[in-house]
């Protein structure tokens, strides 16, 4: 997808007078947490395994090269082919190579982010092939030509009308009169009309969750079946995955997938979760002839050991985005990149370069959540601080912003004069709002108060009260 | 350059090192020859017994049925019940696996072999089953077709108690040891948790999304021919 992570603040505001927007993201904000925190009840092992997991992407990470040539030589042992994509442009080509050999026409799709990164559908369409993808969120998305707005449900911004919508217009050879009030009903069209598609498709393209550098697997979990059968009945199965997915052994990848679905949708594990190792052997009755893995770096390997090194353990579970005040806010579209919330404000300008994305690292409260469910126990708010601080240092500031944050250094530099003027302010604060205990509008600061009223201060600034008490607690 | 060679070559210079220090490196060999289990949550640990009841009731929660039978030769049976109970017709399509070759199936319509995807029903037999989750691994081969796990609507999986384990660690292990080469693994592994669904729609959960609409597991409890 085109990068539009410039006009957050215009978006954000178009999100949140979006009613039907609104009343989707109502519903994330109690489902996902709620689910999460219950299967993380069940099992009292949870917050070791997070440390674990946590330690083994760091090991991995550490050892990046060696268990990528591992990974490299297993999938050739087992009779598969590796292709390395320095980046997007890169993927793309060696992907079309790959369906122009075999002559491909149509070619079905599993839900992969690299594949989004790639924006590899529109390249396959330009070339004259016919890419169609199978999750139902991504099915429906791709009919409205419009980018996810969530990683794991990407369709979440949507409602059943948008849906039935998309179908009629999608599906002109099913009778017009048909009903498609439920739920189940517009299921049951889409597993119909994709069932064909699955089994006349030249080309399966899956992701990948994991990379098993020990037998040289590719895992991915899903619900739906869609990525098996994408998977299973073509006659050329391609993964796309990015270097940081690859773990050392199957333990390690079975400690990381315990973690994986429980911080995500709060099962205990998904419904299927498949281990491919290489094509056909001579006495399969079925599966792929050919088992082609594309590995992209894309900027990746330029954030080890920098600034946004711990982002690379992210397994993409997106409880960041789940739990996030500003994305149950706003919805993944505002972002403006295919990775929304937290974890993309910090991804999006390691992948994309900060000038291209100078909102995002400021589209957070800070509120630490986001760290705080992180199943691998990334500092996201720590990272969104140092891309504000390089975006200070390298420029992109709007003038206004730089002025006032200097008028604000100028203050914070001198201790006892800032406490006597903030004492001043909430004393100005405090009167004007007396009577109510809120302030209605600020002089100048209307964004502070113009969807909700300000709660006034009591009189005195905390640390006056805290020396008045004689720096004790009590 | 190759794409390979410059992205190891970058990963290498990020992490701020050449290449890899002999000892570092066999240390790392050695991590993946023998490969070691991490932490593994205690509730898969129980008795053979526990671990059933667990096992059933794991599979249960995520909308799976569960038949218990005391030996393989009951299969078609429980097979012929379910199909009639749930009006699913008397065809089913079953995998090339000796156990269930060997059985009686006069009262049903049978053929073996992978499906092209129009069986209604399909029988399969797992590799293992997982307490812990309730979850089946399904390995792929000239036994098991793995069209049979995604293609029929309703899928029917006999596990025998004999193969349930606590954990999936236990099962990675006895895949290692019953090959005991480095090409362990068959071309694909599918664990099984439930029916396919989706939340694609309004987050409502829907069952039958592109795999079986239904999961049906036999679990046969001993294999004696006095059953």
């Amino acid at each position: 997808m085109k990068l539009n992570a410039h006009n957050f603040k215009e978006n954000a505001k178009k999100a949140l007078k979006d009613n039907d927007l609104q009343a989707s993201l109502q519903k994330l904000g109690t489902g996902f947490p709620l689910k999460r925190l219950a299967a993380m009840e069940r099992l009292p092992e949870f917050e070791d395994l997070r440390d674990q997991a946590r330690d083994i992407k760091d090991h991995t990470l550490r050892h990046l090269d060696f268990y990528l040539e591992q990974f490299e030589s297993r999938v050739v042992e087992t009779g598969g082919k590796v292709h390395w994509a320095r980046d997007i442009k890169d993927g793309r080509k060696i992907v079309y190579e790959i369906c122009e050999a075999v002559g491909a026409k149509t070619i079905t799709k599993g839900k992969s982010m690299i594949g989004e990164e790639m924006a590899i559908n529109e390249y396959l369409e330009e070339k004259g092939l016919i890419p169609i993808e199978t999750d139902l969120g991504e099915y429906i998305i791709q009919l409205r030509n419009e980018p996810p707005s969530h990683i794991i449900a990407p369709a979440i911004h949507l409602r059943k009308s948008h849906v039935e919508e998309a179908f009629r217009k999608t599906h002109t050879e099913l009778p017009k009169d048909r009903n498609l009030d439920a739920p189940e009903d517009l299921l049951v069209e889409a597993r119909t009309m994709l069932r064909k598609k699955f089994i006349a498709a030249d080309v399966g393209i899956t992701g990948a969750n994991f990379m098993v550098a020990e037998t040289g697997s590719t895992v991915i979990v899903t619900n739906e079946g869609n990525g098996d059968l994408t998977q299973t009945l073509p006659r050329i199965h391609i993964v796309l995955c990015s270097i940081e997915k690859v773990v050392p052994t199957l333990e390690d990848c079975t400690t990381l997938l315990r973690v994986l679905a429980r911080s995500a949708t709060g099962q205990e594990q998904s419904v299927y979760t498949t281990f491919s190792t290489g094509p056909r052997g001579e006495t399969d009755p079925d599966g792929p002839d050919e088992f082609h893995v594309v590995i992209l770096d894309n900027g990746r390997s330029r954030m080890l050991g920098h600034d946004t090194h711990d982002m690379l353990r992210c397994i993409r579970c997106s409880a960041c985005i789940n739990h996030c005040p500003v994305y149950q806010s706003v919805g993944g579209h505002a972002y403006g990149s295919i990775y929304p919330g937290p974890m993309g404000s910090v991804l999006t300008p390691a992948l994309y370069g900060l000038e291209k994305s100078c909102d995002l690292p400021n589209a957070s409260t800070m509120c630490g959540k986001c760290e705080e469910v992180c199943p691998v126990r990334i500092p996201i708010p720590k990272m969104l601080r140092s891309w504000r601080k390089k975006q200070w240092e390298d420029g992109p500031v709007p003038t206004m912003q730089r002025l006032a944050m200097t008028w604000w250094a100028w203050w914070a530099l001198r201790p006892k004069l800032y406490h006597r003027v903030a004492g001043w302010k909430m004393r100005i604060m405090g009167f004007m709002g007396r009577k109510s205990g809120h302030i209605k509008a600020f002089p100048l600061k209307n964004g502070w108060t113009e969807n909700r009223d300000f709660p006034a201060p009591e009189g005195k600034t905390f640390q006056q009260r805290w020396s008045e008490k004689g720096g004790r607690r009590t | 350059m190759s794409s390979r060679d410059y992205i190891l070559g970058r990963i290498r210079w990020s992490l701020g090192r050449g290449a890899m220090e002999r000892e570092d490196d066999l240390s790392l060999v050695e991590r993946l020859s023998q490969p070691k289990a991490n932490l593994i949550p205690k509730r898969g640990s129980g008795t053979p017994k526990q671990q059933i009841s667990l096992f059933v009731k794991m599979a249960k929660e995520v909308n799976a049925t569960v038949s218990r039978l005391k030996s393989l030769d009951g299969v078609p049976r429980a097979v012929a019940k379910y199909l009639k109970d749930n009006d699913l017709g008397t065809a089913i399509r079953i995998a090339p696996h000796p156990d269930l070759e060997n059985l009686d199936w006069s009262k049903l319509h049978t053929s073996f072999g992978p499906s092209a995807g129009d069986d209604l029903n399909g029988l399969v037999m797992a590799f293992a089953g997982v307490a812990e989750t309730g979850s089946l691994a399904l390995t792929s081969g000239a036994q098991s077709p793995t069209t049979l796990n995604f293609l029929p609507d309703n899928h029917m999986i006999v596990l025998k108690a004999d193969d349930l384990v606590g954990d999936y660690e236990a099962v990675y292990a006895r895949l290692r040891r019953e090959s005991n080469s480095g090409d362990f693994m068959p071309r694909a592994l599918n664990w099984v948790a439930g029916p396919s669904r989706t939340a694609d729609i309004e987050q409502t959960l829907l069952l039958g999304a592109h795999g079986p609409r239904k999961l049906h597991i036999l679990l046969v409890e001993s294999d004696g021919p006095e059953g």
